[in-house]
């Protein structure tokens, strides 16, 4: 049971929680996950750690409403426990000064990448964070974003904010105008099959965190794996981050649709 | 006293003498083995949770108490791993005396009820009884008596909480919450340890929770033998993954003396063969994960499971039997087992095949999967099966099956679970720095003392014999208790 000390509204859909698990907080690294789980009835969900506090023991975790269980974690409120959270899952993010990092998250997927452009900025990265969102009220995190960003281009489908156009669109304005080390992508899973197209074509270096459909999240179940350079790889140990140019993301995208 | 001077000095006890002079032995062997009363197959065949073996009544269980011979050379006890008093406890039920027969099957088993449910008795015990041996009759129902006893204590609400040592305050850690953990647990605690047993997961029992089904094994069981621990002591951690959210240090730091590492074979194997990432074809696993630990059957259940209609589970051992078991449960119109051997080498418990049969599962053995083919949206529908014959004997002194060269065939199939085998969880041995890991993936251990290369980790289970079974995880557990316990003392 881990109690809910802090609730926020990024838009109407997205919601950030602050979470007791002084364990996780204590030994989380940028890139890792956690699964949580709500009521006795509940499915296990998977959710990235945002940020921690080591004094409070809490982790953050910034969940879109998608479907049930997504939206029975958004409905809960400070004070009302989350039944079971395990973690930290995953291996961390590889950080290291590659030179100049590019941070493409897309709608909700901004949260997860938030910890890394943290660390690779602190590992001496120029780091320039590509924002995407359908329109201006799903760009969450923005100010956060540029604390740790040389720069900050926001995209929107409807153009309502920052630049009309595709998370794409803004990635290639910045491999046209400079020397781009490696590129780091959050986001649904069409989207990231997107830019991982584009970096291809340009040979930039690819990460990408798979959000695949997960049961246990240890490597027990299989239920996450995803074929990466011709290889079965399980997401939840393998990964989530992986060579996205090696990615088969339709294969992904097909599975994700498992129980629709 | 040696363990035959031992089990002589019991057997000479007066009551015993007493009832071998009861009955003549030909009137023993003359008794026909008793049947296990089960629940018809049709109708257990559409309920997911309701045990298949109903359980010996009291009068059947006294008369197949007395089929035993109380030999003076138990031959039985050297097929049970962990040294079950076999004629003891029987003939404690032949006198009528249950609760005594419970408290000599507690002398050695953390769970009897459970081993009486699901030892592969035929390949242990059974297979060593002098009925099978020399007299060529069916064996005394050795796992039967063992669960009669078992459930009677349970049931009657006097369950013997084992006499506990002084605590002595050394702090001891417990990695997984399975078989070789739980007994691990009951031998340290009696001792005197204070012990923590970590779980990865939400629910406390490992396998016995998310992997056997409840028609097979009722988690009610497992809970009460879980209680037990608890009242003896034991804390429970769940959702603590050790070597993720805490390390080999930090349980150094919080000064744990010893660690018993219990993580089991979590991880499951699959052919790589093409078309296996399809939606609907999953590991065995998954699918009793999704129905067993979430319930996912449940219409109250947030987790989803698909329950196809054709479904085709790959494999042939007691995991495969349970997933095709469950999916015929769930509503499968065929529930089909694609095994590439004979039914001769299939590794489940034969009472599995056999309850299997009666459900209406079909068999098809010596054929293979060699692709699956999709639909436009990525669901299974087909499976290439390759046949197969058997040619030598392998390394597993199994005669190998070999493909008959163009002899295919497909199956219309909206389901495929893949059981072939799992391969151990690879989170303590690349976590813990300093252990021997074989190529398999298990961890290295003293075979006499379970302790590893790190002086204060003992391992067993799965962990250390690949997938094996619930009886020699707990031997195993029982075993690193005794070591350990000698090594701390001095
Ligand atoms: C390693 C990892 C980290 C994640 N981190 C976050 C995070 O920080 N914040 C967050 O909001 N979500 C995150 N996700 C995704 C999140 O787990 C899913 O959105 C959630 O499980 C959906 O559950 P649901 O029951 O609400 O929706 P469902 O009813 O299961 O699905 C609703 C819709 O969402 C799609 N969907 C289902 N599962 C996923 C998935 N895993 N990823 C994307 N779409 C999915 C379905 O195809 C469907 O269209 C992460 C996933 C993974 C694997
Ligand atoms: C479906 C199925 C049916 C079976 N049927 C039979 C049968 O009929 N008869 C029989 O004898 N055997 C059977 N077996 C085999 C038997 O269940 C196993 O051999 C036995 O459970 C192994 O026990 P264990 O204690 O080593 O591990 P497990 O029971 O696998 O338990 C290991 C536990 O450790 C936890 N864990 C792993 N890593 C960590 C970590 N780092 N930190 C914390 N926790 C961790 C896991 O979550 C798990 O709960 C069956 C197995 C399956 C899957
Ligand atoms: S524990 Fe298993 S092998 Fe031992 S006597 Fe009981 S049923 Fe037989
Ligand atoms: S070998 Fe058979 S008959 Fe003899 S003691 Fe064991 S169970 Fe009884
Ligand atoms: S979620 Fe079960 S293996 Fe990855």
């Amino acid at each position: 049971m881990n109690k809910i000390v802090d609730k926020e509204y990024f838009s109407e859909n997205v919601v950030k929680f602050e979470v007791e698990a002084p364990l996780i907080a204590k030994s989380r690294k940028a890139g890792h996950f956690v699964i949580i789980r709500v009521g006795e009835k509940g499915e296990r969900i998977p959710l990235t750690i945002a940020a921690s506090d080591l004094t409070k023991g809490t982790i953050t975790i910034v969940i879109q409403a998608v479907g049930a269980s997504s939206r029975k974690i958004c409905d809960l409120n400070v004070g009302d426990y989350i039944t079971d959270v395990v973690g930290p899952l995953g291996q961390a993010t590889h950080i290291e000064k590659y030179g100049t990092v590019i941070c493409a998250g897309g709608g909700v997927g901004i949260a997860p990448m938030l910890p890394i452009i943290e660390a690779m900025k602190r590992a001496g990265n120029k780091v320039i964070s590509v924002l995407a969102a359908r329109t201006k009220d799903l760009v969450i995190l923005e100010k956060q974003v540029a604390e740790y960003s040389d720069e900050v281009i926001v995209m929107t489908d409807d153009g309502t904010y920052g630049h009309k156009g595709l998370i794409t669109n803004g990635i290639e304005m910045v491999i046209n105008r400079e020397q781009v080390d490696l590129c780091v992508t959050i986001g649904p899973a069409i989207m990231m099959k997107f830019v991982s197209l584009l970096t291809q074509k340009y040979n930039i270096p690819t990460i990408a965190s798979l959000n695949t459909i997960m049961v246990d999240g240890t490597g027990m179940c299989g239920a996450c794996r995803v074929t990466v350079g011709g290889k079965t790889k399980f997401v939840c140990v393998d990964g989530p981050e992986f060579n996205a140019h090696e990615v088969d993301f339709d294969e992904m995208l097909m599975r994700l649709r498992a129980y629709n | 006293m040696t363990e035959q001077e031992y089990i002589q000095a019991r057997r000479s006890e007066a009551w015993r003498e007493e009832l071998r002079k009861n009955m003549k032995a030909k009137e023993r062997g003359d008794r026909p083995r008793v049947h296990m009363p089960e629940l018809d197959a049709e109708y257990r065949s559409h309920t997911l949770k309701e045990e298949v073996n109903l359980g010996l009544s009291a009068e059947q269980a006294v008369y197949e108490a007395a089929r035993c011979l109380d030999c003076a050379n138990p031959t039985c006890m050297e097929g049970c791993p962990v040294n079950i008093q076999i004629p003891s406890f029987i003939k404690n039920i032949e006198r009528g005396n249950f609760l005594e027969a419970a408290k000599v099957l507690k002398e050695t088993s953390a769970l009897p009820a459970v081993c009486g449910r699901v030892c592969p008795q035929e390949k242990q015990c059974e297979a060593k009884c002098i009925y099978i041996q020399k007299m060529k009759k069916e064996p005394v129902a050795i796992g039967y008596l063992e669960r009669f006893a078992a459930d009677y204590e349970r049931e009657s609400g006097q369950i013997a909480i084992p006499e506990l040592a002084q605590p002595n305050g050394i702090k001891i850690a417990v990695v997984g919450s399975g078989p070789a953990g739980l007994s691990f647990s009951g031998d340290m605690a009696k001792l005197g340890y204070d012990i923590t047993v970590f779980e990865a997961l939400h629910e406390i029992g490992g396998v016995l929770k998310y992997g056997i089904p409840e028609f097979r094994l009722p988690n009610e069981i497992v809970d009460v033998e879980i209680n037990v621990l608890r009242q003896m002591g034991v804390k429970f951690i769940n959702n603590c993954i050790v070597g993720k959210t805490i390390t080999y240090e930090d349980l150094h730091e919080e000064g744990f003396k010893g660690i018993f590492v219990a993580s089991g074979a979590g991880l499951p194997n699959f052919m790589n063969i093409p078309g296996e990432n399809l939606i609907g074809v999953m590991s065995s696993n998954e699918f009793l994960t999704r129905v067993n630990l979430m319930d996912a059957s449940n219409p109250e259940s947030d987790t989803p499971v698909q329950k196809g209609k054709k479904v085709a589970i790959v494999g042939a051992g007691n995991t495969a039997m349970d997933a095709v078991r469950t999916a015929k449960r769930l509503g499968a119109e065929r529930a089909m087992i694609v095994y590439r051997r004979s039914e001769e080498e299939m590794p489940a418990r034969i009472e599995e095949v056999k309850h299997a049969k009666e459900e209406g599962i079909e068999f098809h053995t010596l054929h293979n999967p060699v692709r699956y083919e999709g639909d436009e949206n990525g669901r299974v529908q087909r499976m290439l099966l390759q046949k197969m014959e058997l040619g030598e004997p392998d390394a597993s002194g199994r005669r190998k099956p070999v493909p008959i060269e163009g002899a295919t065939e497909w199956f219309d199939v909206d389901e495929v679970i893949v059981s072939v085998g799992v391969s151990p969880n690879p989170l303590i041995p690349s976590t813990f720095k300093g252990l021997q890991i074989s190529k398999w993936g298990t961890i290295i251990v003293n075979q006499d003392t379970m302790q590893s290369d790190l002086a204060d980790v003992y391992a067993g289970g799965d962990i250390v014999r690949g997938g094996a079974t619930v009886i020699l995880a707990m031997g195993d557990g029982r075993k690193a208790a005794a070591a350990m316990d000698k090594a701390l003392k001095g």
